[in-house]
């Protein structure tokens, strides 16, 4: 009983209260309302030529705003193309790399190849040459061999991540087609590769 | 006679033997054992041979022939020349022939061999004699005629210089041999040839692509090589002179190829199964058999020159490391225990030893091997890479590459290391010498 009489007492206090706000407020929204059918001149004095340039100005803005979002959509797809090139780019650009005398694909070689083999799922058309390449310490025909196994190698690691064999060409250039010709520590690094051809 | 006649008689080099070898000469024992390290160099003096009329044409033939003579004489190894200053005799005014010749003017000089000519020449023909002598013991070894084209003088000197080089060490030598090597003269690698002493060399491949690994076969008429001009490296099997031949192509590489002797058949390293095995195939390009079996790579199969034997580069060790097969039982043993990189071999034509290029260090040089058991034989040092080894078909010399001067050139050495000098220099780079078997060169 208590609480019900608490309710009473409250709605007395607040309904008056929230009549008078609203009644308050009615005459401003009134105000507004009759400005807006004015014919001619209106309420604030507008005229008809700065009311069509008014509604040109939001016509342009909605033009303004479907362009954008079209742009936007554009260079979405733009981003998305550029990305895709760029995975190509660096499908054939990244080269895995091979210590001395080595076909062992370490842990670095591995990601490059996780992602190849990404790209290649995404990209299922796509048929791929892998080269090999020696520095040019050892002798012709042994590096020719070691080639043939590190491209070998790498079309195996792809060939476990999915990547079907038919897709996948192989060629060895051993000690031949060096990418530097310096005769230094680093260079011979970056000759001992794998390279990644798109067809 | 007619004059159709004596130019087709002239235009074969006729031998004629006039003289026959007296019995006290030489005998079984050998001037020269090519088979022993450090030998002896033999003083020998070849003075200018003597122009008959003394007609300038003659006199500077005369002198151009006995040059040519020496220079190969030298490049043998066997020979120390001696200086055509110090002699004791007037050029123009001494016997050619043993009852004229005053052999102590000779041995005061120090020679030990004395080789004399005479040379007369009518129109384009020239006959020449060339007599070779024991200045010590005062015989007459060896005496010859020989008539030709004044412009084949070239040829008669390295028919009587093979002559010579018989007599005095029993074999046959390397006059009328040649090599084939790569050189990137061109701007692409294209298999050239040269004659043994570096003179005459041309281009033989024109592919515009990579070409590689030359192989001689064992008549010396057919040549097997790698070559990318179809892209891939497929194996090529030529006949040298008749522009005939064919190509073996499959998947992966096929290459290092080496003829069986005295077979229209070789090996090559191929990988078609995704394996780089040897395989021996027939000269038509037809496998016969796969003559390797162990995972990982086995590539340069050489043969023992009775066919019985071929050594291979394989690393089923974990190191590339030679080993030799046995081919009727395909019993292999390993033959390089030294180092971690031994690969190149070649067998030599005594059947013995192998050389092949072993790397220490970072630096490869070149090695001798014997099949019994001896340590290995270091024949370079310091002196840039060497590789390649490759030896000569008396198996008295060793052609190879080197950079000792910077870019890669075919140099030549004794099979004990001695008398390092370089063959060839042409324009590029030169390597992968490979010396054909004696015969080849008309």
């Amino acid at each position: 009983m208590r609480t019900k009489i608490g309710i009473i007492c409250l709605l007395t206090i607040l309904i008056p209260t929230f009549l008078f706000i609203s009644s308050c407020a009615r005459p401003m929204s009134t105000t507004s309302v009759e400005t807006d059918p004015g014919a001619g001149t209106s309420a604030d004095g507008l005229t008809e030529e700065e009311i069509k340039a008014q509604e040109a100005a939001k016509k342009a803005e909605a033009e303004r705003q479907r362009k954008l979002s079209e742009e936007q959509l554009l260079s979405e797809s733009e981003a998305r193309t550029q990305a895709a090139e760029a995975a190509a780019v660096a499908f054939t650009n990244d080269d895995i790399f091979f210590d001395f005398d080595s076909t062992e694909i370490n842990g670095d070689a591995q990601q490059l190849l996780m992602e190849k083999a990404d790209w290649l799922m995404t990209n299922p058309a796509v048929t791929i040459i892998i080269e090999g390449h020696c520095d040019n310490r050892g002798t012709t025909a042994y590096n020719l061999a070691l080639g043939d196994r590190r491209a070998e190698t790498a079309k195996a690691f792809l060939l476990n991540l999915g990547i079907s064999g038919s897709r996948m060409t192989t060629i060895s250039y051993g000690e031949e087609r060096p990418l530097d010709n310096d005769e230094s520590e680093a260079a011979w690094a970056r000759n001992r590769r794998a390279h990644f051809i798109i067809e | 006679m007619s004059k159709t006649f004596r130019k087709f008689m002239y235009g074969i080099v006729l031998p004629i033997l006039f003289l026959i070898i007296p019995g006290n000469s030489a005998g079984d024992v050998k001037f020269i054992d090519i088979t022993k390290p450090y030998m002896r160099k033999i003083p020998i003096a070849v003075p200018y041979f003597k122009p008959v009329t003394g007609e300038t044409v003659e006199t500077e033939t005369a002198q151009a022939a006995s040059d040519l003579l020496s220079d190969m004489l030298t490049f043998t190894g066997f020979f120390k020349l001696l200086d055509r200053g110090a002699f004791l005799i007037d050029a123009e005014n001494f016997g050619i022939i043993a009852p004229n010749i005053n052999f102590p003017n000779w041995t005061t000089v120090g020679a030990e061999l004395l080789i004399t000519g005479g040379i007369s020449i009518e129109g384009e023909l020239m006959e020449i004699e060339l007599r070779l002598f024991d200045t010590v013991k005062q015989t007459l070894l060896i005496g010859k005629r020989y008539k030709g084209w004044v412009k084949d003088q070239r040829k008669v000197m390295r028919k009587f210089a093979g002559e010579v080089i018989f007599q005095l060490t029993g074999s046959r030598g390397i006059f009328d041999s040649r090599l084939a090597f790569i050189s990137t003269g061109s701007g692409h690698k294209e298999i050239n040839f040269c004659d043994f002493d570096g003179t005459g060399s041309r281009q033989f491949t024109s592919h515009k692509s990579i070409t590689l690994f030359p192989a001689w076969s064992s008549d010396g008429k057919w040549l097997a090589y790698t070559s990318y001009v179809k892209g891939s490296p497929d194996l090529y099997i030529k006949n040298i002179s008749e522009n005939r031949g064919v190509v073996f192509s499959k998947k992966g590489i096929q290459i290092s190829p080496a003829w069986v002797p005295g077979k229209f058949e070789l090996a090559a390293a191929l990988s078609f199964t995704g394996d780089q095995e040897i395989y021996l195939l027939t000269g038509e390009g037809k496998i016969i058999k796969r003559l390797t079996k162990s995972r990982g790579i086995d590539v340069e199969p050489t043969f023992s020159p009775d066919g019985t034997k071929m050594a291979f580069v394989s690393k089923r060790s974990g190191t590339p490391q030679i080993y030799v097969r046995e081919m009727d039982t395909g019993r292999v043993e390993r033959l390089t225990f030294e180092g971690r990189y031994n690969t190149q071999p070649d067998w030599s034509p005594k059947g013995d030893k192998v050389a092949y290029s072993g790397m220490r260090d970072g630096q490869i040089n070149i090695y001798v091997v014997g099949l019994e058991g001896d340590p290995p034989m270091q024949l370079t040092m310091d002196q840039g890479d060497n590789e390649s080894p490759s030896w000569s078909p008396d198996g008295s010399l060793i052609a190879f590459s080197s950079t000792r001067e910077g870019p890669s050139r075919i140099y030549i050495c004794t099979a004990f290391g001695t008398d390092q000098r370089r063959l060839i220099k042409l324009p590029g780079q030169q390597s992968n010498p490979r010396w054909s078997p004696s015969g080849v060169i008309d």
